[in-house]
């Protein structure tokens, strides 16, 4: 089998969550594999998220430079280059860097590209079988990979749990004098924060949220008219806010708020898993959707097959009779 | 400048129920409505006003078939200077990596100091302008939501975690990735299409694009289309509109959403 390579993001000194995924994502591409993980960035933060991840990594290379302060893709890609095999199985967390990295990657290792993946079967034959999902989560699909030239696979953050008991005690070797060249074309400037709006939705136990079902931009009083009757806040979906009905701040998802209400009603949201990873704590939810295919049923606790035009108005006229 | 902005025509899963056929085979592609994807009508918004700022030209491309025309059309009446599609049986199951090739090699026939994608399509990979840039050793951002020109190169932003924006420099020629939300793409009547019906839209298959039919062979490949087990799913609440919502509230009550 070929060597396993793990890419692991990390923030202010801490790996993300995702580090401790791979490792059974690359569990259930070899069950004996000793994993590798790979450390970029500079200073202590990385030397203490490379001391972290090597419990559970067989062995951890790591690359200490300043021009891996920022995860610039490009850098990380030219570095990534230089220092794995050609043949290498390499995970990377399918978030928004690795969307950044992964795809050219792939091209620059001469290997095959699996994005999103869901789940791993294993092997079959040459072939590496994984499950991936289309049209935002309303089917799914098999997808085989052929692998003799190695694999780029970007997992899908949340989708395996991690095994906690497993130990690895790796060791960290620093292998920053192998970095190679690293100049790029694109050079990383600055992060801007995202605003503050009016609102903040990460401070409401209630929250009803409005997703493309909501249709029109007058309808949105429908949803504040409800949110007014529960004593709850209106939140929403990516869609609405690219269509300027609502503040990026009322957006819950991965490129939105985090959110940890104590019940979420998602009106009319289809439920990728871009949104529903902004959604923490195990909320109750309570799902309306016309669409009995929407994914959100399935996370659901509660589902209702309805047009959230009729329902939601018959539902706040219910409430505030009460 | 000139910009080329890679398009796709999917089947709009906000205007259609997506299915699987009997087999598993594919999805039910009988009386689906089609479009051009989400992201690449927003690609296409920013390559116009782009142009019409700096000048230059633009021009859609895809690889399609006849019914790919319409697409290129409908981006073309938006204010799109020129229509590339790129058609040949032998273009067909390709991977993402198949297609960033045919892209590659229409890139190559033309000079284009700027080359913009969606950010993904229906297949939801992300993948075919990172490896377009990577073909043609560009340099390549994804996720941008904010573009500056500026002198030979382009200030981008990109959207990233919590709403974030990562700003970068980046040099031209380039490939950038285009997410939703970076501007609002003009509305596009029938009377729009009627101007453009009767461009002409070049063609190119295999052989003009230098292509061996062989290299396009695809070593990703999708096996068939299955509804996941739904595990333990909602609680689906049943019943006339009035039980449905007694019931909601004794749960809402139950679950610290009613006070």
């Amino acid at each position: 089998m070929t060597d396993i390579y793990a890419y692991i993001t990390h923030k202010g000194g801490v790996a993300d969550d995702s580090a401790m995924e791979m490792v059974a994502a690359a569990g259930t591409i070899d069950a004996g594999a000793a994993v590798t993980a790979i450390v970029t960035g500079s200073g202590a933060d990385s030397d203490k998220v490379a001391d972290e991840v090597a419990a559970s990594y067989a062995k951890v290379l790591k690359f200490n430079l300043d021009a891996l302060a920022y995860p610039n893709a490009e850098v990380v890609r030219k570095l990534l280059v230089n220092a794995l095999p050609a043949d290498a199985i390499v995970l990377v967390p399918h978030d928004t860097f690795g969307m950044d990295l992964s795809p050219g990657l792939s091209i620059k290792l001469d290997s095959s590209f699996v994005a999103d993946v869901v789940a791993i079967e294993g092997m079959d034959g040459g072939a590496l079988k994984v499950i991936r999902q289309e049209y935002s989560g309303m089917v799914s699909t098999h997808v085989t990979a052929d692998i003799a030239n190695g694999v780029v696979i970007n997992i899908r953050p949340g989708a395996f749990s991690p095994d906690e008991s497993k130990s690895a005690g790796g060791v960290v070797e620093d292998r920053s004098a192998d970095a190679g060249d690293l100049t790029t074309r694109r050079t990383f400037l600055k992060i801007v924060e995202a605003e503050v709006g009016d609102v903040d939705i990460t401070k409401s136990d209630v929250l009803v949220s409005v997703g493309r079902g909501i249709e029109d931009e007058d309808n949105i009083e429908i949803a504040d008219e409800l949110a007014e009757a529960m004593g709850a806040v209106v939140s929403c979906s990516r869609p609405i806010v690219d269509a300027k009905w609502l503040e990026k701040s009322r957006q819950v998802g991965t490129s939105g708020q985090t959110v940890k209400p104590k019940v979420y009603m998602a009106c009319g949201i289809s439920g990728s898993f871009q949104h529903m990873g902004g959604l923490k704590g195990a909320p109750f939810i309570v799902a309306i959707n016309k669409n009995i295919k929407a994914p959100i049923f399935q996370v659901a606790d509660v589902g209702i097959e309805a047009d959230i035009l009729d329902f939601l108005p018959e539902l706040t006229e219910a409430i505030n009779e009460l | 400048m000139e910009i080329l902005v890679c398009v796709k025509r999917v089947p709009d899963s906000a205007e259609n129920e997506i299915e699987v056929n009997g087999e598993g085979s594919d999805i039910e592609r009988d009386d689906l409505v089609y479009s051009v994807n989400e992201w690449d009508n927003y690609a296409v918004e920013e390559a116009i006003q782009i142009r019409d700022n700096v000048g230059g030209s633009v021009t859609v491309v895809t690889v399609g078939d006849d019914e790919s025309e319409e697409v290129l059309r409908r981006e073309m009446a938006m204010g799109v200077d020129k229509g590339l599609l790129l058609a040949d049986d032998a273009f067909e199951g390709a991977d993402g990596k198949g297609i960033a090739g045919l892209l590659k090699a229409a890139v190559e026939k033309g000079k284009y100091d700027l080359i913009l994608s969606g950010a993904q399509a229906d297949d939801g990979a992300a993948q075919v302008g990172g490896m377009l840039a990577a073909m043609l050793d560009y340099p390549y951002a994804s996720l941008v939501n904010k573009i500056e020109v500026g002198d030979g190169k382009l200030t981008v932003g990109r959207e990233i975690e919590g709403g974030d924006q990562e700003m970068n420099e980046i040099a031209m020629p380039c490939v950038l990735s285009i997410q939703t939300g970076i501007n609002e793409p003009r509305y596009v009547g029938i009377r729009g299409i009627r101007k453009v019906a009767s461009l002409e839209i070049p063609r190119l298959g295999a052989a003009d694009l230098g292509v061996e039919a062989a290299a396009i062979g695809a070593k990703v490949k999708r096996l068939d289309y299955f509804v996941p087990e739904m595990g333990d799913g909602a609680d689906m609440l049943e019943g006339s509109t009035e039980e449905i919502i007694a019931k909601l509230i004794e749960l809402l009550k139950a679950n610290g959403g009613l006070k």
